[in-house]
């Protein structure tokens, strides 16, 4: 009889052990949702009221959008030569050669040169962003413009956010360029394709609304990728542990998010 | 009756189950130096943060010049912070802006002056601080300790503010340049006719610069008066504090628990 008691005790904590951790999962994350919504809607507002930082907003410009190209040029011009290539060993099974320009070029502007623009700016300038603001947080930079009557919001957050958001569509423009281009040079010196050919069934396939879709993601993940970095900056622990831990997090969390918008956005482009 | 610039009535600030403040009871006179003394983990930073609205307090009244500022929309806290100049720990320059435009900051990008006179105004409270234009063409991280303080607190005073605050000015310094600081502290706030507040656990500080001190403990203030009276307060706590025992009311025990509640 007590055993029985005694089973059934430990069965009930065991269940009220359960709730309650689920109870403090769900109200974390509630939290964690609630707090990032505030922090969006005053960094949005930021960008649209003044006063405006120019000088910062140039420095921003110049920091996400020209020191990027490097990086996202190396990555779209591979990532280019390696879907010619590899189109090109699955279609000639079918003798579908002629489709590799247009593989090259959907793939590229739709998801290929979005996406991991996106996470390559994330990786790079994402973290940058959190690393940054992180150590002003820490060092009571931020706390220093408040008493100086600047708004950190203004002068940190919305020159980031307005960068990310506008460069990134130029940095996919470019990338698109670029990632047909490798496609094109494996084409024509690696698989005897003839250069006027494989530009004329690229240019057929380019149409604007492929590019645009591209654009507007990229816009997307700009925003996403400046938002995450801002945030975790922003709210960053104590130490160089807690800039440390703000660092990940912004390059996980952007990078989580860019692939799950990036599904949702094709959902709704495409569908 | 003294004129009080800022009063604070029974505030409270909780970090979850950490209690920080506990009813914290402050005058600070108009035109005074007043100081705050207490261990590390007492509350001193998060009262300082309260009353310049970088952390909400949970409840109680803080008034400036008689307005209640717990709860200022972001126009009325603006301007209430135009009153105040502040010199960090850690003195929070910012590393990208060579030294000039740090303490010409708050006057260009917060009150929107044309970058030729904050120059000029920058190099006067450079030389108000004993620092040279040259070491305004520097960046802070070219800086020493002690003139990194000096820049922050040429910072402070640039818009000749009615309130400074000095959270731990001489933490981290040798004693001469700590001494050079204090002096610096005594004339500028003399200087332009500033009300002082400041915080520290340096008893060699506090006898130079204050005029008022105040004990917090626990999050609460057990002592406060004058600072002739300091040394005859009668109370275990400031005695204890200012004579640096480890016997007394302030246990290792309360120490620790203090300090576990900013961790």
């Amino acid at each position: 009889m007590t055993h029985a008691l005694e089973q059934c005790g430990s069965g009930a904590n065991f269940i009220f052990d359960s709730c309650q951790a689920i109870g403090h999962t769900m109200l974390k994350l509630f939290t964690s949702v609630g707090r990032l919504s505030v922090f969006i809607f005053h960094a949005v507002v930021s960008c649209f009221l003044p006063p405006y930082f120019g000088r910062l907003m140039v420095r921003q410009f110049i920091d996400i959008g020209y020191y990027s190209l490097p990086v996202i040029g190396m990555t779209t011009l591979f990532t280019g030569m390696v879907l010619a290539l590899q189109s090109y060993t699955g279609f000639s099974r079918f003798n579908a050669e002629s489709a590799i320009a247009s593989v090259v070029v959907l793939s590229m502007t739709r998801e290929l040169a979005p996406v991991l623009a996106g996470l390559m700016v994330a990786g790079r300038v994402g973290a940058a962003i959190a690393a940054e603001i992180g150590t002003m947080r820490v060092t009571e930079q931020i706390d220093a413009l408040t008493t100086l009557s600047v708004s950190p919001f203004k002068y940190l957050i919305a020159p980031r956010v307005i960068a990310g958001t506008l460069m990134l569509p130029l940095l996919v423009l470019i990338g698109d360029a670029i990632g047909i281009f490798g496609g094109y040079v494996i084409a024509i010196h690696d698989l005897g394709f003839s250069a006027g050919s494989y530009l004329t069934q690229t240019w057929d396939m380019l149409e604007t609304e492929d590019v645009m879709s591209g654009v507007y993601k990229a816009a997307a993940f700009g925003f996403i990728v400046s938002i995450m970095g801002c945030y975790h900056g922003f709210n960053s622990g104590r130490g160089a542990q807690g800039v440390g831990a703000a660092t990940t997090y912004a390059v996980v969390s952007s990078s989580i998010l860019i692939l799950i918008s990036n599904y949702l956005m094709t959902q709704i482009f495409f569908s | 009756m003294t004129d009080l610039k800022i009063q604070l009535k029974a505030v409270e600030k909780a970090f979850g189950k950490n209690h920080v403040l506990n009813g914290v009871d402050l005058d600070v006179p108009k035109g005074a130096s007043t100081v705050i003394i207490g261990g590390s983990g007492s509350g001193k930073s998060v009262m300082l943060k309260c009353i310049l609205g970088l952390i909400h307090p949970d409840r109680g009244s803080i008034l400036v010049d008689g307005r209640e500022v717990t709860h200022l929309g972001a126009k009325d806290r603006d301007e209430t912070l135009r009153k105040f100049g502040m010199l960090f720990q850690s003195a929070a320059l910012f590393d990208s802006l060579p030294v000039w435009e740090n303490v010409a900051f708050g006057l260009i990008q917060g009150r929107r002056m044309d970058r030729k006179d904050a120059y000029k105004t920058a190099v006067e409270k450079l030389e108000a601080v004993g620092l040279n234009e040259d070491v305004g063409r520097r960046f802070p991280a070219e800086l020493s300790g002690g003139m990194q303080k000096r820049v922050g607190l040429a910072r402070a005073i640039a818009a000749n503010p009615e309130i400074i605050f000095f959270d731990e000015p001489t933490t981290g310094l040798d004693p001469i340049m700590a001494d050079v600081i204090n002096d610096l502290i005594v004339k500028t706030v003399k200087d332009i006719g500033a009300t002082a507040l400041s915080i520290t656990h340096d008893m060699a500080s506090v006898r130079k610069i204050a005029d008022y001190v105040a004990m917090i403990y626990k999050g609460k203030i057990v002592w406060s008066g004058p600072i002739d009276k300091l040394d005859n307060s009668g109370n275990e706590y400031v005695d204890q504090f200012i004579n640096g025992r480890a016997d007394g009311p302030i246990t290792d025990e309360a120490v620790k628990e203090a300090l576990g509640k900013t961790a």
